[in-house]
């Protein structure tokens, strides 16, 4: 029985097969980065995956929720570098450091929850709203300062320089605990609380959710303010990483942390995905971009081109995987449960006429 | 409470919609273990008296007692909390989720905070083998066939409901197997006690699983029926709402059709949506399609047209043949086709009326093979005074033109392709009668001029008058044919009621 469930719980179906896919990938990525560069195969190696990307697993992790309701969140990048600017600006004026982490994510949460709200009570389109959120935030952070922050704060450097060792002289950030912790909060809150189910019904159909007597409204309202929160958090963990604020950091970061929910199976159609995903999706995007350094000779620009070319390949597969299940209900009648399959299309049909 | 006790009542309710009274002086009542038919034909109020009962509208005037206790419920999800569930025609649920999740969602049970996705799987296992269903309850909802889901929003509907369960339409997208299923399923409930309100435009399945039938006509009662009380064709003639008088018809008198086959279908089949049809126009010829509205009228039109894949079957066109269709090739083959609801299929309110005009025929063309303006309005000149289209001008919007002389504009539309055969669903909806008249008369001009025409419509006399040939659908079959002499109201009533005697020879598996 015990072995049952346990085969059970690992069966591959349609809702897990790009978590699948994205881990076999990351273990055929490290496996050859690891056959082809001496020194790749290393604990420090992979555990630089974590401390180089922290803020890009939180980031990614917030945003998952908004694209799991169908939504998308465009000002996170935005968020993370107002954040820094207005921390460094802050710390350089002498502020405690845990006050202004505290500021950091009020600011995140309300900038959040105004955009939700927008998309919300006038049922505008999230992308024009966090699109505006996104020139705003980035606007915003001009505003405060066109140079680019130095952070000298005591609290600040010794957080980012605090090293937690594991295996021998392996360690990791405070960064990589943070992130860490965030994922396995959201991975508790999408499966076992009534909120992150919602999200989910949010995604699947937001006609039928409020007929099933969903608090709709408040729901959207909620995972705009978790991405803003999430991004918040990102950005003071970026901050940690580069001990700058500069209003210029990171252009066009929304872009690789929806890449990395992509690629770590969240659908961007709504209603499906892990929340590990944006996690894995992100290592997946670091073991390239550590593959192109030891390469030395590639152009960092590989790295783009690389996970160009594998969004492509994920977003193929999620079309596929739709397809499917469409057909599927086409075919399955009752409760027999037939396996699906793939028909051929009729081309035969239109050819010959 | 017995079986029999009253548990819903709804007096005098009257519902007035900007220039329609929807409802007027409606009363229904539902009891404890019945299965209540609710029918009438399309505008009867059917509708709108289940929106006021679930609290979509509110009512003007009326009321409505829930166990003898007078309840008001202002939003659909009130209703539901009063214990009135519905269950739509379209399956209102979330498909990414699992089955359990769309049972419970909303209501999931917790555990120290958590959600107890044990107890969750126990229950919903419970629940629906309440209602004989033995499914895997982790999986997926869209893993099931809609028939399936269409079960699985009945058991949330029963488990969240006191005691009255709203089906509205839910058999219309289910196949013979599946409904029997289905009944099963509402057996069971009225057996429990649960009062059922059906709401269905099938008549059979109204025989088969009903007690009471409730009619509405045109907002008003009719009557409540038993409904082992109630012959078909006096349950037709209730929703038709007249007695047919032999001196009201006026037969077409001379037909003008040759031997000439100008398209065939064979055997055109739908799951789901129409049982095989076979049906031949010759050149010339009116071909009237008439049965109940969801017997089949509209989809049949929309197969041949191409809006609808047929499954199977094969259609001919002059010398070709063809087993999949589409609009662009329909209308190179030469069909035309005016859809049953102009106001959202056929017109295109901003356009003016030239624009209207030659819409279907530059369709034709090609967007590149641009028809010149002065072209355009010698087109568009000479329709105007063939149909007598009454407009100031042809550059009018034809938002601005009355429902008749729309009408007239889409026909001209589809004439200007020169067609040889114009399928028209529902020509004469929703226009005065004086147009009426001129459409009618329009289409037995065209008839004469040689264009094969296929009419729907719900006024069978009209069909009467423009026919050569009249077939007969219901519940989605091909039922019969009725042709000259022998076509008038009493019989296509009769057909439509008893099926002709062939509905016995189709199979019933329908898989």
């Amino acid at each position: 029985m015990k072995l049952e469930r346990m085969r059970l719980g690992l069966r591959i179906n349609q809702n897990n097969i790009i978590i699948f896919s994205t881990l076999l990938l990351i273990l055929l990525l490290y496996g050859a980065g690891s056959v082809l560069y001496t020194g790749f195969f290393s604990w420090q190696v992979f555990f630089n995956l974590f401390i180089d990307n922290a803020y890009l697993i939180i980031v990614a992790t917030g945003l998952a929720f908004v694209i799991i309701t169908g939504g998308i969140d465009l000002s996170v990048a935005s968020v993370v570098a107002f954040i820094s600017v207005v921390s460094a600006s802050l710390l350089q004026q002498g502020m405690n450091a845990y006050a202004v982490m505290a500021i950091c994510l009020i600011i995140g949460i309300l900038f959040g929850a105004a955009q939700g709200y927008l998309i919300q009570r006038f049922d505008l389109h999230p992308w024009i709203v966090t699109l505006a959120g996104m020139f705003l935030a980035r606007g915003a952070s001009y505003f405060i300062t066109t140079q680019s922050i130095v952070i000298e704060n005591p609290t600040y450097l010794s957080i980012s320089k605090y090293k937690i060792h594991l295996v021998g002289s392996n360690f990791i950030s405070v960064s990589v605990i943070i992130a860490l912790v965030v994922v396995a909060l959201a991975v508790y809150a999408a499966k076992y609380t009534e909120f992150g189910r919602a999200v989910f019904a949010v995604g699947g159909s937001e006609k039928s959710s409020v007929l099933m007597g969903l608090p709709v409204p408040r729901i959207t309202v909620l995972v705009y303010t978790i991405s803003g929160f999430c991004s918040a958090l990102g950005g003071i963990v970026f901050t940690f990483y580069m001990l700058s604020g500069y209003n210029l950091h990171l252009m066009g970061m929304e872009m690789d942390a929806i890449a990395a929910c992509v690629i770590g199976g969240i659908l961007l159609t709504g209603g499906f995905g892990y929340l590990v995903g944006p996690l894995l999706g992100v290592i997946c995007s670091g073991i390239i971009q550590t593959i192109v350094m030891f390469q030395g000779t590639l152009s960092s620009w590989w790295t783009k081109i690389a996970v160009g070319f594998l969004l492509f390949l994920f977003i193929l597969l999620q079309r596929v995987i739709v397809i499917r299940r469409q057909r599927r209900r086409v075919i399955n009648h009752g409760s027999t449960m037939t396996p699906p399959q793939l028909q051929p299309l009729t081309n035969a049909e239109y050819s010959k006429l | 409470m017995r079986s029999g006790d009253v548990l819903l009542k709804m007096e005098e309710v009257s519902k007035t919609f900007p220039g329609v009274k929807a409802l007027s002086d409606v009363n229904f009542t539902l009891r404890q273990g019945e299965v209540h038919a609710l029918m009438g034909e399309n505008g009867a109020g059917k509708s709108t008296l289940i929106k006021v009962l679930t609290g979509v509208h509110p009512m003007d005037q009326g009321k409505v007692y829930l166990n003898g206790r007078p309840i008001v419920a202002r939003s659909p999800l009130e209703a539901q909390h009063l214990g009135i569930s519905t269950v739509y025609q379209e399956i209102n649920l979330c498909t990414n989720l699992s089955v359990a999740e769309n049972l419970y969602i909303g209501r999931l049970p917790r555990r120290r905070g958590a959600i107890d996705w044990k107890k969750m799987h126990a229950d919903s296992e419970q629940l629906l083998r309440r209602l004989n269903l033995n499914l895997d309850v982790k999986k997926s909802l869209s893993d099931y066939s809609v028939a399936i889901q269409q079960m699985v929003a009945i058991a949330r509907a029963v488990d969240m409901s006191s005691g009255v369960l709203i089906l509205d339409e839910p058999t219309s997208s289910l196949d013979a197997q599946e409904v029997q299923q289905l009944f099963a399923v509402m057996r069971k409930l009225r057996d429990e006690g649960m009062g059922i309100v059906f709401v269905t435009h099938f008549l059979d399945q109204v025989y088969e699983i009903t007690d009471r039938i409730t009619i509405l006509r045109n907002g008003s009662l009719v009557g409540e029926y038993e409904t082992s009380k109630l012959s078909k064709s006096s349950l037709v003639t209730h929703m038709i709402g007249r007695e047919w008088k032999e001196e009201d018809e006026h037969r077409k008198t001379e037909s003008s059709y040759t031997p000439e086959v100008v398209m065939a279908a064979k055997s055109l089949t739908r799951a789901g949506s129409i049982k095989p049809v076979s049906l031949s126009v010759r050149k010339g010829e009116v071909v009237g399609l008439a049965g109940l509205l969801g017997s089949g009228r509209s989809e049949f039109a929309n197969l041949i047209f191409g809006i609808d894949q047929a499954d199977s079957g094969v259609m001919t066109l002059g010398a070709e043949q063809f087993q999949s269709m589409n609009p662009k090739k329909a209308i190179r083959q030469g069909i035309g086709f005016c859809p049953e609801d102009r106001k959202i299929a056929g017109i295109v309110g901003e356009l003016t009326i030239r624009e209207n005009i030659v819409l279907a025929l530059q369709a034709k063309k090609g967007i590149f093979n641009y028809i010149p303006l002065k072209k355009q309005q010698e087109i568009a000149q000479r329709f105007i005074d063939l149909l007598r289209i009454k407009t100031p001008s042809m550059e009018q919007r034809i938002d601005n033109l009355s429902g008749g002389n729309q009408q007239k504009v889409i026909l001209a539309r589809w004439l200007a392709t020169e067609p040889k055969l114009l399928i028209l669903d529902e020509p004469t909806r929703g226009i005065d009668v004086g147009s009426k008249g001129e459409i009618r008369r329009l289409i037995l001009d065209l008839a004469k001029s040689g264009l094969s025409i296929l009419i729907i419509s719900s006024e069978l006399q009209e069909m009467i008058e423009c026919a050569d040939r009249i077939v007969v659908l219901r519940d989605r079959m091909q039922v019969g044919e009725i042709s000259g002499g022998d076509m008038n109201e009493a019989s296509i009533m009769k057909m439509i009621a008893e099926g002709g005697g062939t509905s016995e020879q189709y199979p019933q598996t329908g898989s």
